[in-house]
């Protein structure tokens, strides 16, 4: 090792130690401690403070609140990101044949993806609101009570969800069809290729690895949301939009159930992980699966 | 041939602000006074009105508000460049022991979700005494903006050809002189990116404020709007201004540094 090598590594440390402190700090130890606090029974306001084991995770393992969250969890997230990768590629594709305008085409798209999602809760909660609320005056003065409703409360969730997300699942895919070099379409044309064949065989292909990306990084964030439906519905009606971050909080800080609580906290993460590995799994190319 | 593509265009634009409308209509709600908002629904208001600015100025507690999402947005900000430049760095371009163990670390970060740390982050924060002080949310914003920011940036970093700085060790330079004179510089609109996402999602962070502040010394933004309070009836008005005063910094962000803003949301995601 040369001097030059051995002076990098100890201001390689020097400079990633600070960062690594932190994150040690506020991530890891954290990450280690709501795994041993998960195994406790901690509730402050009584003085209980003793460990349990296994016990919460064997009573969720019973508890229908968690079986109807863990529903209402993924089938929030299974719709919501459906609909923003659609709806996102369909923008993305009107937008690559735009001309003029573009930069307000972005203004406008990105507006609603960059708002904090308790201003898009509080935006919503207006426009659904049964008697003057825009979304009834549209549709002819009807009095439908969306948020109220528990047929109606979780479809009404998952499209405040979509108009704040689909925007970057739109700009991830104009941003890679903007790569693509114009010699690709005439190709495609001189082989005598139509609109939709052009679609299909080139442009389609070409967006598959950014429409993974979106895919993971919007599921994982579905599967993570909070603000909105805390906010919008705060789980209700009648648990219909409670989903499992929504059921945490509320045993965390609103029933005090810190142990309890955390449980749910790890069951997420566990959630969160699962679907990460597995997408990592499917992606691996062929031949480096060992 | 032309005219189609200019109808296009417009058709498109058209589209877009359809999609904004619930905001322009929140705007527009913020302007229309208290007796015409459950009456009419004109695209303007008869009269307009700055009343409920007033109100959300004098009796509400937004101004305060205003004034530590900026705080801590702009600290946490500045706390993850300080901490997370110099690594990007170290992990973009020197040997550093188990630096694939680090590289999971920040990507499992990443992936952590707010819920499952909340709970632990709480009880700590609670033991050092910073409950309700905008530290408390510095240090719990810093958990989710560090790896982000080590990420972005250790990416622009390594678009910068190595032979720059090759010539400036020639030159007797060391690392930290290099990073500062010869990096920083060229990585500077990497790190206007990386800082403005850094922002916007501090500045929009609501469960860690919601859970660690507990007055108006520390609330942000987002939490004063989650607690607005109505006495009888919901005062939709208020709740509108305070709303459009709340997305002024991602809508100027969005409007005016849209370019910076796009190029970091994009090389997150072009990059792996």
């Amino acid at each position: 090792m040369t001097a030059r090598q051995r002076a990098d590594r100890l201001t390689g440390l020097a400079f990633v130690s600070p960062a690594l402190l932190a994150l040690t700090v506020l991530t890891v130890y954290p990450g280690l401690w709501v795994l041993w606090l998960s195994l406790q029974q901690r509730i402050p306001i009584f003085g209980i403070a003793r460990f349990a084991g296994v016990e919460h995770y064997a009573f969720l393992a019973g508890d229908p609140r968690f079986w109807t969250a863990l529903r209402v969890t993924l089938g929030f997230t299974i719709i919501s990101v459906g609909l923003e990768l659609g709806l996102g590629l369909a923008v993305a594709l009107a937008l690559q044949r735009q001309r003029l305008g573009r930069r307000l085409a972005l203004s406008l798209l990105l507006l609603t993806w960059a708002l904090p999602s308790v201003v898009t809760a509080k935006l919503f909660q207006w426009l659904y609101e049964p008697s003057a609320g825009l979304v009834n005056v549209v549709l002819g003065g009807s009095e439908i009570n969306w948020l109220g409703d528990p047929d109606l409360a979780l479809p009404a969730l998952i499209f405040a969800d979509v108009w704040r997300t689909m925007p970057f699942v739109a700009l991830l895919c104009y941003a890679r069809l903007l790569t693509i070099p114009p010699e690709v379409y005439e190709a495609a044309r001189v082989d005598g290729a139509g609109r939709a064949a052009t679609l299909r065989w080139v442009t389609l292909p070409l967006l598959r690895s950014i429409l993974l990306i979106a895919l993971l990084f919007r599921t994982l964030d579905a599967l993570r949301a909070f603000d909105l439906m805390f906010v919008l519905t705060g789980g209700g009606p009648a648990g219909m939009t409670e989903t499992l971050t929504v059921y945490a909080y509320r045993s965390l800080f609103q029933t005090l159930q810190l142990g309890f609580g955390a449980a749910i906290g790890c069951v997420i993460f566990a959630l969160v992980m699962l679907v990460a590995w597995a997408y990592l799994r499917a992606l691996r190319p062929e031949g480096a699966a060992a | 041939m032309k005219r189609r593509s200019r109808l296009w265009d417009v058709a498109v634009l058209l589209l877009l602000a359809v999609w904004a409308t619930p905001y322009f209509w929140q705007v527009r709600t913020s302007f229309t006074p208290d007796h015409e908002l459950l009456t009419t629904t004109r695209p303007l208001p008869a009269s307009g009105t700055l009343e409920h600015y007033r109100a959300v100025a004098e009796k509400s507690v937004m101004p305060r508000a205003l004034g530590n999402s900026l705080g801590v947005a702009a600290l946490t900000t500045l706390l993850a460049l300080l901490l997370g430049l110099p690594a990007a760095y170290a992990v973009a371009r020197l040997p550093i022991p188990a630096k694939g163990l680090l590289l999971l670390v920040v990507i499992a970060s990443t992936a952590f979700p707010q819920i499952t740390t909340v709970s632990p982050l709480y009880l700590l924060l609670r033991a050092l005494g910073l409950r309700d002080t905008w530290t408390a949310l510095v240090l719990a914003n810093t958990s989710f903006a560090l790896p982000l920011l080590m990420w972005l940036l250790a990416g622009f970093i390594r678009e910068i050809p190595m032979e720059l700085e090759e010539a400036a060790f020639l030159d007797g330079a060391g690392r930290a002189t290099v990073l500062r004179l010869v990096i920083l510089p060229l990585v500077a609109p990497g790190v206007a990116s990386a800082a403005l996402l850094t922002f916007l999602a501090a500045w929009n962070e609501f469960l860690f404020a919601y859970t660690f502040t507990a007055s108006e010394a520390s609330r942000t933004v987002p939490v004063a709007l989650a607690l607005f309070p109505g006495v009888f009836e919901i005062p939709w008005g208020d709740i509108a201004a305070a709303s459009i005063l709340a997305s002024l910094p991602p809508v100027i962000i969005v409007i005016v540094l849209q370019r910076w803003l796009v190029r970091g949301l994009v090389a997150g995601a072009l990059k792996e």
